[in-house]
């Protein structure tokens, strides 16, 4: 597993996007933020039908070290969530990118990708926190 | 750079997060806190406390001292190498420190914190001119404690064949001095049974590589902190401090309070205390969340008889959801917790909920 894949988009708020083939929005958040929360224990994911604009608190992570709220990356209404993380919440240290996903968003305007950070730069941003 | 212990290398090759603890480079885990945590519970670990203050008394008045400066009674260690846990108080009755004390062959031995070390050392020797004492700390020593229901059989076969019978007919509580100078207690701060190792820093890493390879894993600060929060064990600086008296922090078991001769720092204060109307006194308790969400220290508690505090809070692992020890007052009865805005309900319990694996909490505190 790569620590930053470079088929996603990410906020300097640590989630990462990914457009799938219906051009909906998974999100979940990084690697290098699952490392820095330690061992994950609850995930509150939004109702579905949520309308979040970016920047949104929208989710919270709960490991034992503490509390840490999950921000939209971009816009849109939640039209799914990750159902396994309410039982198995660790799933989010074990596969960040993969079966740890919070919940996918039908985006309002796609443009709001461009904001986002590449891969590189992310890696960049990470490095010098 | 903090300071290191004689196990700084065996940390970083075995793949610790290092942290920063009180000036100490100290494992806070090495990879996951939850599975070290649940290893304890359910195997062995093995934790290096090294950055733990020893301090040894020597002296035909060592006994006379510890019994001015310690809430329990060292009168009681009728048995070479018993234990006693003991709070140290100032003179308002307030906790300095909570600490083990060994008595040795010759003398006795103190194992205080490490963020107090300073406080208690400057303490201790002031107090101590007045008295035919010597006091020694011991920073040549390291410390490792080895936990869980296979610790004793496993560190009873790594051991030196001559220190096995002694190690295993260790009474609870109680320690014995062995060669090199080698100091082994059946004390401990999981709620499991184990031993600490107090030996020679020089020793240390050749033992921690034994008891790896033994099969014991190295368990970090984090789920040593979660261990002894199941096990209802007071951590100092969160459960109490210079502003508690053992009264607050749960701790009133640690006052010997008989012969009345014995005037103990503190006693005093403490007497004046509890002649007071105490029905609506600050007590420490337990208090359970079995819902989602987790109790964390400083959360505002609201009870039926008054505010509160959580002193210590976390997710218990081997509940599965969270528990914490509060200060709120007595005989409160219905309890909620500020949650990051949400008033939670939770469940006011005794202030112990692991032993040996099980819960053991099941019925609310008076």
């Amino acid at each position: 597993m790569s620590n930053f894949p470079d088929d996603l988009k990410y906020a300097n708020s640590h989630e990462w996007v990914r457009i799938d083939d219906d051009g909906m929005a998974i999100i979940g958040i990084s690697n290098h933020a699952q490392e820095a929360l330690g061992d994950i224990v609850f995930v509150e994911l939004p109702e579905l039908e949520t309308v979040a604009d970016v920047k949104d608190e929208i989710a919270v992570v709960e490991s034992v070290k503490a509390a840490s709220d999950v921000y939209a990356p971009i816009s849109g209404e939640v039209i799914a969530i990750n159902d396994t993380l309410i039982e198995s919440p660790e799933t989010v240290n074990t596969d960040p990118y993969g079966e740890g996903w919070f919940f996918k968003l039908k985006p309002s305007d796609l443009s709001e990708l461009d904001e986002l950070l590449d891969a590189d730069s992310y890696q960049e941003f990470c490095n010098e926190e | 750079m903090g300071k290191q212990t004689p196990l700084f290398q065996k940390h970083l090759t075995a793949g610790a997060k290092m942290v920063n603890f009180a000036g100490w480079d100290m494992p806070i885990h090495y990879g996951s806190q939850l599975q070290e945590h649940n290893h304890v519970r359910q195997h062995a670990g093995v934790f290096d406390v090294s950055h733990m203050t020893v301090i040894d008394l020597t002296g035909s008045g060592s006994k006379a001292f510890l019994q001015v400066l310690l809430t329990n009674d060292v009168e009681k260690l009728t048995v070479i190498g018993r234990a006693l846990y003991s709070a140290m108080l100032n003179t308002q009755g307030g906790v300095i420190d909570d600490l083990i004390v060994y008595r040795l062959n010759d003398g006795y031995r103190l194992v205080v914190n490490c963020a107090t070390r300073e406080k208690d050392l400057q303490w201790i020797e002031g107090l101590a001119s007045d008295f035919k004492v010597k006091i020694t700390e011991r920073s040549d020593l390291a410390i490792l404690a080895v936990h869980g229901p296979r610790s004793i059989d496993i560190v009873c076969d790594i051991l030196p064949p001559a220190m096995v019978v002694p190690v295993r007919e260790l009474p609870n509580f109680t320690g014995v001095e062995l060669p090199g100078d080698w100091f082994i207690a059946r004390t401990g701060y999981t709620g499991e049974r184990g031993v600490e190792l107090i030996i020679p820093g020089e020793d240390a890493p050749e033992l921690w590589d034994l008891l790896l390879d033994a099969g014991v894993i190295p368990v970090g600060l984090g789920a040593r902190d979660t261990l002894r929060l199941e096990a209802g064990m007071n951590l100092y600086g969160h459960d109490m401090d210079e502003t508690t008296t053992p009264l607050e922090a749960n701790m009133e078991q640690t006052v010997s309070w008989q012969p009345e001769s014995r005037q103990f720092i503190g006693r005093e204060a403490l007497s004046k205390i509890k002649q007071q109307d105490l029905s609506n006194a600050a007590i420490l308790t337990g208090l359970v969340l079995e819902g989602r969400g987790i109790l964390r220290e400083g959360q505002t508690v609201e009870t039926d008889k008054g505010d509160g505090v959580i002193t210590s809070g976390t997710f218990s692992p081997t509940l599965k959801h969270s528990i914490a020890l509060a200060r709120i007052p007595a005989g409160s009865s219905s309890c909620l917790v500020d949650i990051r805005g949400t008033l939670t309900p939770v469940r006011i319990v005794k202030p112990n909920f692991v032993r040996f694996g099980k819960k053991v909490y099941d019925q609310d505190a008076g």
